[in-house]
């Protein structure tokens, strides 16, 4: 079902539309259940759970001990015996203590079940940086889960697809990384793009996961991005109107990739601009490089250009900070190049 | 026993770090308005400070040496400062300065200061493990230092802890697990999250001694530590105290801590700084003039400490690039 957006559509920021998306199918699902560090009262560190607790009590929106290794578990337990729960890991980075849980158990029962068990939750989690939180607070890592087989990982741009997405995650067979950027959050204590307020359909509606959307039209130069970036890049799309036609592809998914939607877009454009706030190395950004080249290097008119965190830890002082993070000048800089 | 000379310095020692942290609060606020923003300011980021939380850092570091070591948790000010981490430098590091501790590469969750012997790591109970190895190292170099791992209440239900006590006690290492217990996980209350009331329990899991140390009291906390710490430098192997502390402000600046209710009163009716002072006032240990100069004296050695830190250069952008490997 695709839901309908016209002016009239409210706006609220991406933490009410992933909020909204859980209760509409607690509603509809008595199996989905809410579990995690802070997401009762205090309605999750980063706003994702705000006024679950109210509504569903804490029979259903369970705080729990800071004990990842054992509530991604018992996720994991509750999920193939048929519910359907919703695990918040406060922030990716975290992903340290409980990582045998998610990549071990969660990912690859179903596989080495030969397709007998299912593990249907979702793990939501909050990623990126930008604001000094440094460097075990600020990762985003997509392309750490996205490695190994077994996950689903999805991470929106806006409130639409962050409902659309969350609504898919819950309602899918296998398990799912649902990464939130803080950024696009749309906290009312954080800077933020106003993209992070946007058009959001009360209705329930989904997103497939997979599926890449074409953020914005253009024919000199293909930008993919995922995320917040996506952010970015829109900007720079609509500051370069008139002089470079930037196409700008939101993966929204990175697993499953959406490799046709890169390919179709790079041969019309025949130059490529990855931006990507995960680290730039033997993630993301290169497996888009090899999507091209396994299929038709010749398709690129210029090398491509990746516009990604450096393969450093992420340093706490702004200013080191923003040295390393994708920015619009930089990728103004990348798509001025590859144009050139 | 504390003798009075002793009891002053606690008093001074905890009036320091409360400056320290209330100076901290208020240049962190004070360029984040009109609109509150995380990232703005001299101080950006994330910032966990550990008012009335003080007696247990006292109390502890006043039986270590400079060679033994501590793991401290994501609120790490008090722990520093007692331990004799370097203020202005501590200071310089919040600030994202390059005289920083760490060059402004690690920010307040991640203090490090080698010739303290004192670091400090954002993820719950993750320093514990790594003060089971510190202690490894002391121990097999014959040296009669000794490792502390502090941690919150919350941190003692990650597998880390559990890990980490084991290990110690097998091994029979010199190290002391201090839990502080402020009653609160964020906006998790502790009684929804552990179901002891008396952590120190768990002690007995790995057969090693325990106690539970209430009151928030930096005697009964010194007392309390000097065992334990004695007991690991003799060659007797692993404590675990858990201390009752109080967290007075919210888990982060910029925490409403609307869950916190009629406590969050009790709380702040609890600060152990001003009844500390009282006591010695009223036992004629200190006279009220010479509590508010010693007052007054950390208070001036703060604001020095914050000058520096703000008329420190920054890093030089290209600087992020360094330092991975060694």
């Amino acid at each position: 079902m695709t839901a309908t957006l016209d002016a009239g559509t409210r706006r609220v920021t991406t933490a009410k539309a992933i909020s909204e998306a859980i209760a509409q199918e607690m509603r509809s699902d008595p199996e989905v259940f809410v579990m995690g560090e802070d997401v009762g009262p205090y309605g999750g560190i980063f706003g994702s759970t705000g006024g679950l607790f109210e509504e569903f009590g804490s029979t259903r929106i369970i705080d729990t001990p800071i004990s990842e290794t054992g509530f991604i578990g018992a996720g994991i337990g509750a999920a193939v015996e048929g519910m359907r729960p919703v695990v918040e890991l406060m922030f990716v980075d975290f992903f340290g203590v409980c990582f045998d849980q998610i990549y071990n158990h969660m990912a690859k029962i179903h596989y080495e079940s030969g397709g007998n068990v299912k593990v249907p939750m979702v793990i939501m989690t909050a990623v990126g940086g930008g604001y000094s939180d440094a460097a075990q607070h600020s990762q985003c890592l997509w392309a750490t889960f996205a490695h190994m087989p077994g996950m689903k990982v999805v991470a929106p741009s806006n409130p639409y697809d962050a409902k659309g997405l969350m609504i898919s995650a819950i309602r899918d067979d296998s398990p799912v990384i649902f990464m939130f950027h803080k950024g696009v959050m749309g906290l009312p204590w954080m800077a933020k793009n106003p993209r992070s307020i946007g058009p959001v359909p009360e209705e329930e509606y989904t997103v497939p996961i997979g599926k890449a959307a074409i953020a914005h039209e253009g024919s000199d130069v293909t930008v993919v991005s995922v995320s917040i970036s996506v952010q970015h890049c829109l900007d720079v799309a609509e500051e370069l109107e008139g002089t470079t036609s930037v196409e700008v592809i939101d993966l929204r998914s990175i697993v499953p990739l959406d490799r046709e939607a890169i390919l179709t877009s790079v041969a019309k454009t025949g130059r490529l601009v990855i931006v990507d706030e995960d680290y730039k190395s033997f993630g993301l950004s290169g497996e888009i490089v090899a999507t091209i080249a396994d299929k038709d290097p010749s398709l690129l008119k210029k090398p491509v250009e990746r516009v990604c965190y450096p393969d450093v830890p992420i340093p706490y002082a702004r200013v080191l900070e923003y040295e390393a993070l994708p920015t619009r000048d930089k990728i103004k800089a990348a798509i001025a190049k590859v144009t050139a | 026993m504390v003798d009075n000379d002793t009891r002053v310095d606690f008093f001074r020692q905890m009036a320091r770090i409360r400056a320290y942290e209330a100076a901290l609060q208020a240049n962190y606020h004070a360029d984040k308005t009109p609109q509150w923003d995380i990232g703005a300011g001299l101080i950006p980021g994330e910032m966990h400070l550990a008012a009335g939380q003080e007696p247990v850092a006292v109390g502890l570091c006043a039986n270590l040496v400079q060679e033994d070591a501590i793991t401290a948790p994501h609120r790490p000010h008090h722990l520093a400062l007692a331990k004799g981490v370097d203020m202005k430098k501590m200071t310089a590091e919040i600030y994202g300065r390059d005289t920083g501790l760490c060059h402004g590469k690690g920010g307040h969750m991640h203090l490090f200061a080698p010739e303290q012997h004192f670091s400090c790591s954002g993820i719950i109970g993750q320093g514990m493990p790594v003060a089971v190895g510190q202690a490894m190292a002391f121990s097999r170099r014959g040296t009669d230092n000794v490792a502390v791992a502090v941690a919150g209440e919350g941190a003692a239900n990650q597998g880390a802890f559990h890990e980490a006590l084991n290990l110690a006690s097998m091994w029979k290492l010199p190290v002391v697990f201090i839990i502080e217990d402020n009653g609160w996980a964020i906006s998790v209350a502790r009684d929804t999250a552990t179901p002891i009331k008396d952590g120190s329990l768990r002690g007995s899991a790995y057969g090693m001694p325990s106690q539970r140390v209430e009151g928030n009291d930096v005697e009964a906390i010194y007392e309390a530590c000097k065992t334990a710490v004695e007991r690991a430098r003799a060659g007797g192997g692993p404590t675990l105290l858990e201390i009752h502390t109080v967290r007075l402000w919210g888990h982060f600046e910029g925490d409403a801590q609307a869950y916190r209710g009629e406590e969050l009163n009790e709380a702040t009716e609890s600060d152990p700084l001003p009844a500390y002072e009282k006591r010695l006032v009223s036992a004629g240990i200190l006279t009220q003039e010479q509590a508010d100069q010693i007052k007054t004296e950390v208070a001036a050695e703060v604001d020095e400490a914050i000058e520096f830190a703000k008329s420190s250069p920054e890093p030089k952008p290209a600087d992020a690039y360094i330092h991975v490997f060694a």
